[in-house]
């Protein structure tokens, strides 16, 4: 019998690949250690209580980020306000209502197109239209309308996905009780894909909080001290827009270090709120 | 005849479920041998462990003596892959790769460190004719393997198996996804496969193992009841239990 | 109750009408008075000097390059990472990787900016013995990094819905495992991993943060070591003071940008597609 044992060929081209695929998965993971490690590393020292819940002043030449971050929770809100309800409706038409495939395609093509824009692009819409045809002030709320527009696809696509899992017997069951449609979406439908929403949020509030771009021409960079309803006429930087212009415009890397810290923080209890969400709900789901 | 496999006292556990019990068996060379019995009874299970393709499922252990031509399978010095290349497989549905009918040939040939085209067109060819589908496919060996019938794609994975030069070749349930005059063609293709392969088949279909198969192994929840040669075995079985099986009284 | 869940799905299809349709109107304007040969191909962007000249092509060359750059290095790593996590690893271990990757995904642009530019500007400064280290080369390294999780993640999703029987045919016909997974499951999974790298492209084409942050900002023509400028960081550095025709053009480098998005989204969706068909 011929000797068929594996050749010294093969046995370096599988040795190359492990070496390979050794290297790439050493390089993503030593990367994320190094991100974490050094953004923290640089960026906590230098949080401080002063710095959280002050406001800047020139006078004092003190730096304190609590508008930034009070505008942040504004955007925050405000954006899902509006979001929610028209992500999840749309959802519930292209699940519950749409008939016409061709209305349904071209739903979802829009949906998948808004999600393909890069974020400058919704920056310099979201001006033409919010602040040129609308004739908004530069405001949070010109900011965060552009990122209600921005975060629809992904609110419908968490909520639509969520639907289809709910089971056609719940909806048959109270149909066959005679409920109406709408009776039914609302009574059954959608108390079961809460999780769905929920996780939509989730991801919202992270991309809400990463984002820069689309802000930086719609909501603009103040420093104010404002409320609420206040605040949502003026123009404020998130945090996200606070941390780029200090370091990129007033060279104060240690606050922009700080905030940095403080978006890293948060990025890593919005992954960890995500997957318990998940686990949560699949959990619920299978008792 | 001269016996090519031989299994002594094998037994098999998935975790903690003993899947095979003290199983004994020789295969003689260029012989066709068919391994039947009910769903779960061990059959592919055994099948499976002859060229290790168990290794791959997470907490097997085998005990027991599994030597092909007097190699231990399970043994230190033996190359797994080196094993496969030697007994080779046809699964149960067809799977051939995702590209063109040459490359699916020639897959193991190149991966065995074959390189040269002519080399790789001879075995194309020869493989293809091996497997009694030359003539449908001479026109069209780049066009992919996805675009055949079923029959047609279960001729050509026994074709890819043909091409490493194998020199046992396992079938698991290999028509049972195919209809009848497909499976016809392959049974007449098995038939002439035994001169030069030995073949060792699972199958559901007693008809089948009765039309082509020189001897039965009949197995029944991880028992090997009765084993001998195949026209014996249907005219008289030795054991109620398999007289029950294959009369249809269960199964 | 059907006619306002209508209108709320018809939501995004007006957005998206009013994005193309306001980008289009907007961007057309400057392109007839600069002329659409000067604007696309005029090698010199000088928009506030004395005699103004607006020609993109570094925007553009920059654009490409830097992409270019970035698959180059980002999609070996992360191919060869999601092969990996998709058929080698444990589960426990592709867990945690898993999750460190979408953390990485989840990190917003300015902080990788912030690190290239304290980082990485001054290392490439110091290594390679240039006046600046604020270059094409950073921004590619950046930019590699952010592209990373959406490489491994959508290659990871085709490699596992890769068919367990093209794995054990190719086992038994005595292949070792990773001979397996990279000349059989690979091939089998390359309309998802195509899909993988257009994704790339078009996140890296639409970064502009982070590499405003690293690039430099001049509008040179691109060279690796030199200060440059992207289609994006050309539209995010003027904007906030621009006037008049200056303003005009940078909505036509929107436009331009919009379109090479556009395309790139086409050749993601014939990917996917494709990819499911499989």
């Amino acid at each position: 019998m011929e000797n068929k044992t594996i050749s010294k060929e093969r046995r370096a081209y599988i040795a190359l690949m492990r070496v390979l695929m050794g290297i790439s998965v050493a390089l993503t993971c030593g990367l994320v250690l190094f991100m974490i490690a050094y953004v923290l590393g640089r960026g906590i020292p230098n949080i401080t209580w002063e710095l959280l819940s002050t406001k800047p002043s020139y006078l004092s030449g003190n730096i304190g980020i609590l508008p930034d971050i009070l505008n942040t929770v504004y955007v925050i809100i405000t954006t899902l306000l509006i979001v929610l309800p028209v992500g999840v409706g749309a959802a519930i038409y292209l699940t519950e209502y749409a008939q016409n495939k061709k209305m349904v395609a071209a739903i979802e093509y829009a949906a998948e197109t808004l999600s393909g824009i890069p974020s400058i692009i919704y920056g310099l819409v979201g001006m033409l239209i919010f602040l040129q045809l609308f004739g908004m002030q530069t405001s949070l709320l010109a900011g965060a309308l552009t990122l209600v527009i921005m975060n629809l696809p992904t609110i419908m696509r968490t909520t639509q996905e969520s639907l289809k899992t709910v089971p056609q017997s719940y909806r048959e069951g109270a149909f066959g009780l005679g409920a109406g449609k709408w009776r039914v979406i609302r009574t059954v439908v959608l108390p079961d894909c809460i999780d769905g929403v929920i996780t939509g949020c989730i991801l919202s509030i992270g991309r809400i909080l990463g984002e820069s771009a689309a802000l930086l021409f719609t909501a603009g960079f103040a420093h104010a001290l404002n409320g609420f309803v206040d605040g949502l006429g003026k123009s404020g930087a998130t945090l996200t827009v606070a941390m780029y212009v200090y370091a990129k415009e007033q060279g104060e890397f240690e606050v922009a270090y700080a905030i940095a810290a403080i978006l890293m923080l948060l990025t890593v209890i919005i992954n960890l709120s995500a997957t318990m969400v998940g686990k949560y709900f699949k959990k619920r789901r299978n008792v | 005849m001269k016996s090519i496999i031989t299994v002594k006292d094998m037994c098999l556990w998935y975790g903690q479920t003993q899947a095979l019990k003290n199983i004994s068996m020789d295969i003689e060379e260029n012989s066709i041998t068919a391994l039947i019995g009910p769903s779960g009874c061990g059959k592919s299970t055994f099948l499976r462990s002859l060229n290790r393709m168990n290794d791959l499922i997470p907490g097997v252990k085998i005990t027991g003596e599994l030597k092909y031509r007097d190699r231990d399978i399970f043994g230190k010095d033996m190359d797994v892959n080196e094993l496969r290349r030697n007994i080779g497989m046809v699964f149960q549905k067809p799977n051939p790769f995702p590209m063109s009918i040459y490359d699916n040939i020639a897959y193991g040939p190149r991966t065995h460190g074959i390189r040269s085209k002519a080399q790789l067109d001879e075995i194309v060819e020869r493989s293809l004719r091996g497997a009694a589908i030359w003539d449908e496919t001479k026109d069209r060996l780049k066009k992919s393997a996805l675009g055949m019938s079923g029959g047609q794609q279960q001729r050509l994975c026994i074709a890819r198996a043909l091409a490493v030069e194998p020199d046992v070749l396992l079938m698991d349930e290999p028509t049972s996804a195919l209809d009848p005059i497909s499976t016809m063609k392959i049974e007449e293709l098995m038939e002439s496969l035994k001169k030069q392969y030995t073949i060792i088949i699972v199958t559901h279909n007693m008809q089948q193992a009765v039309r082509i198969s020189d001897s039965t192994a009949f197995f029944l929840l991880g028992d090997l009841i009765e084993y001998g040669n195949t026209e014996k075995m249907f005219a008289q079985p030795q054991d109620k239990r398999t007289e029950d099986y294959i009369t249809g009284r269960f199964g | 109750m059907h006619g306002i869940f209508l209108i709320l799905g018809l939501v995004t299809v007006a957005c998206v009408l009013m994005i193309s349709v306001y980008l289009v109107i907007s961007g057309i304007p400057a392109i007839g008075e600069i002329g659409l040969f000067q604007f696309l191909f005029g090698k010199v962007w000088a928009s506030t000097a004395a005699e103004p000249s607006f020609g993109i092509l570094p925007f553009i060359l920059t654009s490409i390059y830097g992409t270019a750059g970035a698959i180059l290095i980002g999609v070996p790593v992360g191919f060869l990472t999601s092969v990996y996590l998709a058929k080698l690893a444990n589960p426990k271990i592709k867990a945690v990787i898993q999750s460190a990757v979408s953390l990485l995904a989840g990190i917003p642009s300015v902080v990788y900016g912030l690190v290239g530019m304290v980082v990485l500007v001054p290392a490439i400064r110091n290594i390679f013995q240039i006046p600046d280290g604020a270059s094409l080369l950073a921004a590619i390294i950046v930019l590699a990094v952010m592209i990373l999780p959406s490489i491994i993640n959508v290659s990871l999703t085709a490699l596992e819905a890769v068919p367990k029987e093209y794995e054990d045919a190719s086992l038994a016909l005595g292949a070792t495992p990773i001979e397996t997974y990279f000349r059989v499951s690979v091939p089998a999974a390359k309309s998802g991993i195509a899909a993988a790298v257009v994704l790339g492209v078009g996140r890296a084409i639409g970064e502009a943060m982070a590499i405003m942050m690293v690039a430099g900002n001049v509008a040179n023509m691109p060279t690796l070591f030199g200060s440059v400028r992207f289609l994006t960081t050309a539209v995010a550095s003027e904007m906030s003071y621009s006037s008049g025709l200056q303003r005009q053009a940078l909505f036509s480098i929107a436009l331009v940008l919009f379109l090479f998005i556009m395309l790139i989204n086409g050749a993601l969706n014939y990917f996917l597609k494709k990819s499911k068909e499989n």
